[in-house]
């Protein structure tokens, strides 16, 4: 076995590793949107912006403060999603009476100050931040070598992803935001506060992009532009899975990083563009998306 | 989708009353014009004028169809590299190579249309933003548009075979006159039966539907449209600076289209003109200082979107209407 398809292995593997890793990616953020879009019918164009907040919380959290990786995993999730709670209670709720291209709007605006704030103070060179020292090293595993932090990556935005799955499908907690989704005004009349609600779950979703922000920290450099041009793949991800289920903007996303590591094996030149090609032509046979209905 | 958008652009789109105020606002619009390169920096004004029909092409979508592009950098930047290649490499007139941009612009605005009217409000926002970063890639990567560099020293020419370029009145005149025939081409298409039918698929599309008009044709007859006279802008900035680079393909220029016409007034004649004007005078002067544009851009796309939806002529127009009962 010294090549599959004229590849050598390694290279292929390697590269299906990196799409799997921006797979993480493409799933933990598309997850995001679609939580927040379920509820608050707002597109988050900021959800990129937030995403490198995410990863400069962390980046600060260590050289400021000299709190290591394990906190900023914690602390920089909750910081952006209390960030994303202020925005959602000074700007986006005065929005939801009016048409949705207005939150689409707002929150584009939203995610050039962020991102415009920090070009200005840090520039647009990436700063490096330090893989943590539990998780340096590989395994060898036969046919590739598996640096351990990449391992974690795919781990934990698995077991997030998962989560998310389960406390949206299966408690009560989820019962309420999936009632509330389809129908707000009858599930505030049963008593439910929805607005709190409302609120809490664009803080979720936003923190969502910030703990993908501190995952990708070490792996990609912590740069004011790293989040703006990712978002836009984000988009196409959630245009091609259709925001009607959870474990669909899931499922693709990781299938979505997968296929475009293969491309990067197989004809790089296009590796940039395939999931808008994959994007156009989901929209030629099922407009709706893959796991998408029609609203 | 039956909200606020709507309700002001059927405003501010003006029958009747308005109509004669409208001619003589443009009267006066073309004398400024027209006097202007005598007193301001013609570069500027040119500048200005690509940009307000740019603003103008898109909102004919938005304003008039109710369609939200954020994939307008496209059109505009694939226009000016076909336009500065065709000019630079092939050695083509500037008036073919400008017609050449926008023919581009009209064809991919075609293909794009077709896919992106698949899928309304939010959707067609993304899918034209994506198929909008596809370009970008392309143009990054493509042997041609020479990627970081862009296509530079692109020869003015002589319009027609007579008219010399290089001096900046005669390049000033081109620039209106095209803007003004693109600026004419929207005014006809608002007034005309079909800009009608597409008010009515904005106000009400299953309606529209109902009373037997194919909708998706028009959507898509207006996005090519739209595309086209984008194009036509987009082509003719490359002749007058002379360079055809990232920047305009790139996303932020589809916003900062948005932006425009947001700050003018979605759905008026004259705010994407206005919108346009003063936001190419504001990067002007925060290029000389020592501000962040994007933070200024996006702050400015905030305070609209939450205290000034009708953009500067919407108010005008609605403070006009209000005082005359």
């Amino acid at each position: 076995m010294s090549t599959i398809f004229g590849i050598p292995p390694q290279a292929l593997f390697g590269q299906l590793l990196l799409g799997l890793i921006n797979g993480s990616f493409y799933a933990m953020l598309s997850l995001g949107l679609a939580v927040i879009f379920g509820l608050l019918n707002v597109i988050n164009f900021a959800h990129g912006a937030l995403y490198m907040l995410g990863a400069f919380v962390a980046w600060l959290l260590l050289t400021q403060l000299g709190l290591g990786y394990w906190w900023a995993l914690a602390l920089s999730p909750l910081i952006v999603g209390a960030f994303g709670v202020v925005l959602e209670k000074l700007f986006l709720s005065r929005l939801y009476k009016l048409d949705h291209l207005y939150g689409l709007l707002l929150t584009f605006g939203l995610a050039l100050i962020v991102e415009g704030a920090f070009r200005h103070f840090y520039g647009v060179s990436g700063q490096p931040y330090p893989i943590p020292r539990e998780l340096t090293g590989g395994q060898n595993l036969g046919f590739m070598f598996l640096p351990n932090y990449r391992g974690w990556v795919v781990v934990a935005s698995l077991v997030v992803c998962l989560g998310t799955w389960f406390a949206i499908e299966r408690t009560r907690l989820g019962a309420y935001l999936r009632a509330a989704t389809e129908n707000p005004v009858l599930v505030q009349a049963f008593g439910i506060n929805v607005p709190v609600m409302i609120t809490l779950t664009y803080g979720f979703g936003v923190a969502l992009a910030g703990l993908a922000g501190v995952l990708a920290a070490p792996i990609y450099q912590v740069s004011p532009l790293m989040g703006s041009n990712l978002i836009i793949v984000v988009f196409a991800v959630v245009v091609i899975g259709g925001m009607g289920s959870i474990l669909g903007a899931v499922l693709t996303g990781y299938s979505l990083g997968l296929l475009e590591g293969l491309t990067k094996v197989f004809y790089p030149e296009a590796s940039n563009i395939v999931v808008f090609v994959i994007m156009a032509v989901v929209l030629m046979i099922k407009p709706a998306g893959l796991f998408g209905r029609e609203r | 989708m039956a909200t606020e958008t709507h309700g002001v652009s059927r405003e501010a789109v003006g029958s009747g009353t308005l109509a004669s105020s409208t001619g003589v606002w443009m009267l006066v619009g073309l004398a400024i014009l027209l006097a202007a390169p005598f007193v301001l920096y013609p570069v500027f004004l040119m500048k200005v004028l690509c940009f307000a029909l740019f603003a103008c092409a898109f909102n004919l979508l938005i304003g008039f169809a109710g369609l939200l592009s954020f994939g307008h950098a496209a059109f505009f930047g694939g226009a000016a590299y076909i336009t500065a290649h065709t000019v630079k490499v092939w050695g083509l007139s500037p008036e073919l190579g400008i017609l050449l941009g926008a023919a581009f612009s009209a064809t991919l605005g075609l293909v794009f249309g077709m896919l992106a009217i698949r899928r309304q409000g939010i959707y067609f926002a993304m899918i034209t933003l994506a198929l909008a970063q596809m370009i970008y890639f392309m143009a990054l990567q493509l042997p041609f548009t020479h990627g970081e560099d862009g296509i530079q020293a692109v020869p003015r020419g002589m319009l027609f075979g007579v008219i010399d370029l290089t001096q900046p009145l005669a390049m000033y005149y081109t620039v209106l006159v095209v803007f003004l025939f693109g600026f004419i081409v929207i005014w006809r298409t608002v007034h005309s039966p079909f800009g009608q039918v597409l008010k009515a698929i904005r106000e009400n599309e299953p309606r529209a539907i109902s009373l037997g008009y194919r909708t998706d044709q028009y959507k898509l007859l207006a996005f090519v449209l739209s595309a086209a006279l984008t194009g036509l802008a987009g082509g003719t900035k490359a002749i007058v600076f002379q360079l055809a680079t990232l920047t305009d393909v790139q996303w932020q220029m589809s916003g900062e289209v948005v932006l425009m016409t947001l700050l003018g007034g979605m759905g008026t004649l004259f705010g994407p003109v206005i919108g346009a004007a003063l936001v190419v005078t504001l990067e002007n002067y925060l290029a000389a200082t020592n501000l962040p544009v994007p933070v200024v851009i996006g702050t400015i796309f905030v305070v609209c979107v939450l205290l000034f939806r009708r953009g500067i002529v919407g108010e005008i127009i609605a403070r006009m209407r209000s005082r005359r009962g």
